[in-house]
């Protein structure tokens, strides 16, 4: 899926003296995603292996999509990073157990705050594997192309998370009659001040439903501190523009919330396929919530060769917004045959999904292989692609092309 | 439960002197704008907030989403953008990042 260009050094010496910029600087390897303007550099950053980086103040790295065949759950040291404000990510200094509380404050019956030691003893653990997917993940593949992240595929990880009920802490701060809404606060923080403060907030009857986590733990291990360190929310099921990571402050409105990152950031099309005509501007919003039917073929990148008359395990992984997986089918002819794949162990409801099927291709020429998932409700992935003007939710068949040789 | 209170502390300590032992610095910020009539405005009112990657690995936009996008900085963000120097950045972006740099 990346073309890496490895430049041999004296090579790399030739080609600074033609170009005439030469500074005699190491060259990151380059990761190119396959759309124009694509190139993006391996970076190594604390706690992680080389990720590919998007952008760097405030930094967004991205998953290189041959991490997803390593295992269902993505590793730690290669899971995605997304920051939204410039001072990202907060100063471990503030983020130790001396400095850390979490504060419950808002319409409750007695306002609260807690150390992370204070959190983990007084309420019990629980644990869910979840998906965390960025609402724009894969965004550089929309056509017409829009502004924002340019994404690949690679915006997305599957972690065993461990933390404690969002509802447990709530019910213990008593959720006061009238409640609609809780809005959560992480340590991150602009640095113009008329920048809005990313919160985020989702309905009380959600935060109360027993599924939502504040975080400590994931595959584990401590949060990595550009994963939230020491702690952040999950939300199963939601985009990662709820998972507010470093949260401190979690405060119960007693009206909906309305701040910039509810409206107008992260809003889809009003209807029941987020979409509009390409190149158009929908006339009414609501805010992203619940992620659509996915798959990915893993196994193979766009491009592989695979010998004639020889066996092939396809493998890949699928996932939907918690109603799960309920069957994945596979195409060697660009869609007009399919063949059921086996589903491998279910980790949980919001879980990648791992698939497997045999490949076995008799004759030599291009395949085009695509994967379609469907749901326990029925949603599955469209042929063509949807358009929306903020390039969110792509859940297109996704089609690798493979030489049989 | 005082069990989990001990291996909480553990773990917490463990990850503490881990931290301790990596270097809690990110790498520098490499990318550069790209020189140019208006590159001063880029510098001035953009790269408060972030880098220049966050233009750079934009699509090649029209004039049009460059001059939303820059509307939107100034009106949303707080980007200090005086009014009078909006046309001139919107220049600079679409010459140096935006359709007519895919052409050049």
């Amino acid at each position: 899926m990346h073309r890496r260009q490895f430049i041999a050094h004296a090579g790399a010496a030739g080609a600074g003296v033609l170009l005439g910029n030469w500074t005699g600087r190491a060259a990151d390897d380059i990761a190119t995603l396959p759309f124009d303007n694509g190139d993006r550099p391996l970076v190594k950053y604390p706690q992680k292996r080389p990720l590919l980086r998007l952008t760097t103040r405030p930094p967004q790295l991205e998953t290189p999509f041959s991490v997803f065949n390593e295992s269902v759950l993505t590793p730690n040291d290669a899971f995605f990073v997304r920051y939204h404000l410039t001072l990202s990510p907060p100063s471990m200094d503030v983020l130790g157990p001396e400095k850390f509380r979490l504060h419950i404050k808002g319409e409750v019956n007695a306002a609260r705050s807690y150390s992370l030691a204070e959190l983990m003893a007084q309420f019990d653990p629980s644990e869910v594997v979840a998906v965390n997917q960025c609402s724009g993940n894969s965004r550089g593949f929309f056509q017409p192309r829009v502004p924002g992240g340019q994404l690949g595929n690679g915006a997305m990880g599957n972690a065993r998370w461990k933390g404690v009920r969002l509802k447990d802490v709530l019910e213990k701060a008593g959720v006061a009659a009238g409640a609609t809404q809780v809005a959560f606060n992480g340590l991150d923080a602009p640095v113009v001040a008329l920048t809005p403060d990313f919160i985020k907030a989702i309905d009380v009857d959600q935060a109360l439903d027993g599924d939502v986590l504040l975080a400590y733990e994931m595959n584990g291990e401590a949060l990595p501190w550009l994963n939230g360190y020491p702690l952040r929310l999950v939300v199963p099921g939601f985009y990662g523009t709820y998972w507010v990571k470093h949260i401190h402050e979690i405060t119960v409105l007693d009206e909906p919330f309305n701040g910039y990152w509810n409206n107008p950031a992260y809003r889809i099309p009003d209807n029941s396929c987020a979409c509009v005509e390409p190149g158009s501007t929908p006339r009414k919003t609501v805010p992203i919530t619940r992620c659509n039917v996915r798959s990915f073929i893993t196994s193979l990148a766009d491009g592989a060769r695979v010998k004639a008359g020889s066996a092939t395990t396809l493998r890949g992984i699928a996932f939907d917004g918690g109603y799960g997986i309920r069957e994945v089918v596979v195409s060697e002819d660009g869609g007009r045959t399919w063949r059921e794949a086996e589903l491998g162990r279910e980790l949980g409801k919001y879980s990648f999904r791992e698939w497997t099927l045999s490949f076995q291709p008799a004759r030599a020429g291009n395949y085009e292989l695509k994967v379609k998932a469907t749901n326990r409700i029925g949603q599955s992935q469209p042929r063509e692609p949807l358009w929306n003007p903020a390039g969110y939710m792509r859940n297109v068949i996704e089609t690798v092309r493979v030489e049989v040789t | 439960m005082k069990l989990w209170i001990v291996v909480g502390v553990t773990c917490v300590n463990v990850v503490s002197a881990v931290l301790a032992a990596d270097a809690w610095k990110l790498p520098p910020e490499t990318v550069k704008y790209q020189p140019g009539p208006g590159m001063e405005l880029a510098v001035a009112n953009c790269a408060l907030c972030h880098s220049a990657d966050y233009i750079s690995t934009q699509p090649r936009l029209s004039s049009v989403a460059w001059k939303t996008t820059v509307e939107k900085m100034r009106l949303k963000y707080g980007a200090p953008i005086a009014t009078n120097s909006v046309d001139r950045l919107v220049d600079y972006l679409v010459k140096n990042y935006g359709r007519a740099a895919a052409t050049k």
